[in-house]
């Protein structure tokens, strides 16, 4: 089946855009109408017809759906599988689901994307580097320790005072303003972190806005009046633990070699309860030597974290950690593997949340947010502890990126045009892919490291992303039936 | 419908009428930085 998968994504890829994508999970047949975003459980019948739908034409519609021409086809390719009256009973049925623009909807997104890219965007978000420097020595770490291919540094108070003021400026009408403080290890300079926030409190009562604060941390430095704080200030807070003591203390050690597990899971544990399990990740990196990452997720349930993220490491593909394209089947099976185990959880009132298999069917994005992706380099910027703007955390270091700084704002708009032009649509590989209204268009860092450019895809991270959402989805045909069944 | 079940209905279609207000969070600010995923977030004015 999954090579089945793979082959038909790279088919289809070849050929026309996708309208329906099939597959099979878990026991559930799913139609995933990739225009609209409906999703369609059926039966192995409907699932035959779909396909079968699906290769006679890519632009059905009610009326085509129903001709004699159809059920003609239909009966030739199926009748010997199911009676006739069955099969001529479900075209009625997929042709109202069509007439609502639920099934074999068309693409009418891209004519929408001339209008959504000349919006004025605004700067929403910052992501603070308020330490380069790190008292971990993760060996993944992209920040290479921490010091972003440059020198260590902190940021001061004034650097952070004119981010935030820069941030309040240029966010026009747009109340919500989201700051991550983010490193290095933030916790290396809490003054400061501290500071910013009263700051930014005391500027949002005067300018109607409202800043939601974030603190990424490895948890060395945390402790009781730090707990007490994020509690207090901090909308959500990202704990940084890879899972299974073996696996976290293999790649996040301290400078002299020892594990940081023993030291740091008691106090995430200790923080995560003080905030309800809620507004917090357990967020962890796996690589090529824990392609059993599923079980670090199991990890983190039993410790009794209730919301995590685990995602697949970035680096160069020398780097005998990074994940590779034969690695895939194995990590396929584990989202495999997880999405089973959450469901199992959930029936056993134990439920808890994997960041990326989140998705919400009726209340997600709208589409002009997909249509947008990230943010980078226009709605999102980072911050260097002396004031320079990057496109985003990945990019710092790489001057070629280099847009702008804290006193002259932005110096290089040319950057921001060049993240703002990149889309679904702009993207070949993207535009014939049917998770593109999920990622967005991905990862632009990932695209420009792997990928040499921004308006291409990075295509292990494509083909697990793809995956995520199957599994994402299938979770929600799973919990649907559990909900049937205790109704 | 005996043979499907429809998990949900409304469309991204009906999203571009009222969407686009851009007060949505930023997808890495919450647990992922490296890599992309922002159909997960949730609609702001859906909260």
């Amino acid at each position: 089946m999954l090579q089945e998968n793979l082959r038909k994504n790279i088919d289809k890829q070849k050929g026309v855009p996708f309208v329906i994508h099939q597959y099979q999970n878990n026991g559930y047949n799913i139609v995933l109408d990739v225009n609209s975003g409906c999703v369609h459980v059926v039966d192995q019948m409907g699932y035959d017809v779909i396909a079968c739908l699906d290769r006679l034409c890519q632009d059905q519609t009610a009326e085509t759906i129903q001709s004699e021409e159809t059920k003609k086809a239909v009966l030739e390719e199926l009748s010997d599988k199911y009676s006739e009256k069955e099969l001529l009973s479900l075209l009625p049925d997929l042709a109202e689901l069509a007439k609502e623009g639920q099934l074999f909807a068309p693409d009418t997104h891209e004519s929408c994307i001339g209008e959504v890219m000349k919006r004025k965007t605004v700067v929403k978000a910052l992501c603070l580097h308020i330490a380069h420097d790190c008292n971990l020595a993760c060996k993944y770490c992209f920040a290479e320790e921490g010091e972003y291919h440059g020198r260590r540094a902190l940021m001061s108070f004034e650097v952070g005072k004119k981010a935030l003021d820069f941030l309040i400026a240029n966010s026009g009408s747009r109340r919500n303003l989201e700051v991550d403080f983010f490193g290095g290890e933030p916790l290396m300079n809490w003054q400061v972190v501290k500071d910013l926030v009263a700051y930014g409190r005391e500027q949002e009562k005067k300018y109607d806005k409202h800043f939601r604060f974030t603190l990424t941390t490895n948890g060395v430095l945390l402790n009781d009046e730090i707990q007490e704080f994020l509690n207090k200030e901090m909308d959500n807070v990202v704990l940084s633990l890879d899972g299974r003591k073996e696996v976290n203390d293999a790649m996040r050690p301290f400078r002299n070699g020892k594990g940081s597990y023993d030291l740091i899971v008691p106090k995430f544990q200790k923080l995560a309860d003080s905030r309800d399990q809620i507004r917090y990740y357990v967020r962890g990196t796996f690589t090529r030597n824990n392609l059993d990452f599923s079980k670090d997720v199991m990890h983190f349930a039993d410790l009794g974290f209730k919301q995590m993220s685990i995602e697949p490491v970035v680096g160069d593909e020398t780097d005998p950690y990074a994940i590779r394209k034969e690695d895939l089947p194995q990590i396929f099976d584990e989202y495999d593997k997880l999405a089973q185990y959450m469901i199992q959880r959930e029936k056993e009132g134990k439920g808890f949340n994997f960041f990326h298999f989140m998705i919400d069917l009726e209340g997600g994005p709208c589409i002009a947010k997909r249509l947008s992706g990230c943010g980078s380099g226009t709605e999102y910027l980072a911050v260097t502890p002396w004031g320079d703007f990057y496109p985003c955390h990945q990019f710092v270091g790489d001057e070629d990126f280099l847009m702008g700084n804290v006193d002259e704002g932005i110096t290089k708009p040319e950057i921001a045009e060049a993240f703002r032009g990149c889309n679904v649509y702009s993207k070949e590989k993207c535009r014939n892919c049917f998770a593109k209204f999920y990622c967005s268009g991905g990862c632009m860092a990932n695209a420009y490291h792997f990928e040499g450019s921004l308006n291409e895809a990075y295509d292990i991270g494509c083909e697990m992303e793809r995956k995520r959402v199957e599994c994402a989805i299938m979770i929600k045909a799973a919990l649907a039936d559990l909900g049937e069944s205790e109704a | 419908m005996k043979h499907i079940k429809t998990l949900n209905t409304q469309t991204l279609n009906n999203t571009m009428k009222k969407g686009g207000c851009g007060e949505c969070q930023t997808s890495c600010q919450s647990a992922c930085k490296t890599s992309c995923t922002v159909g997960n977030q949730t609609c702001e004015q859906k909260k």
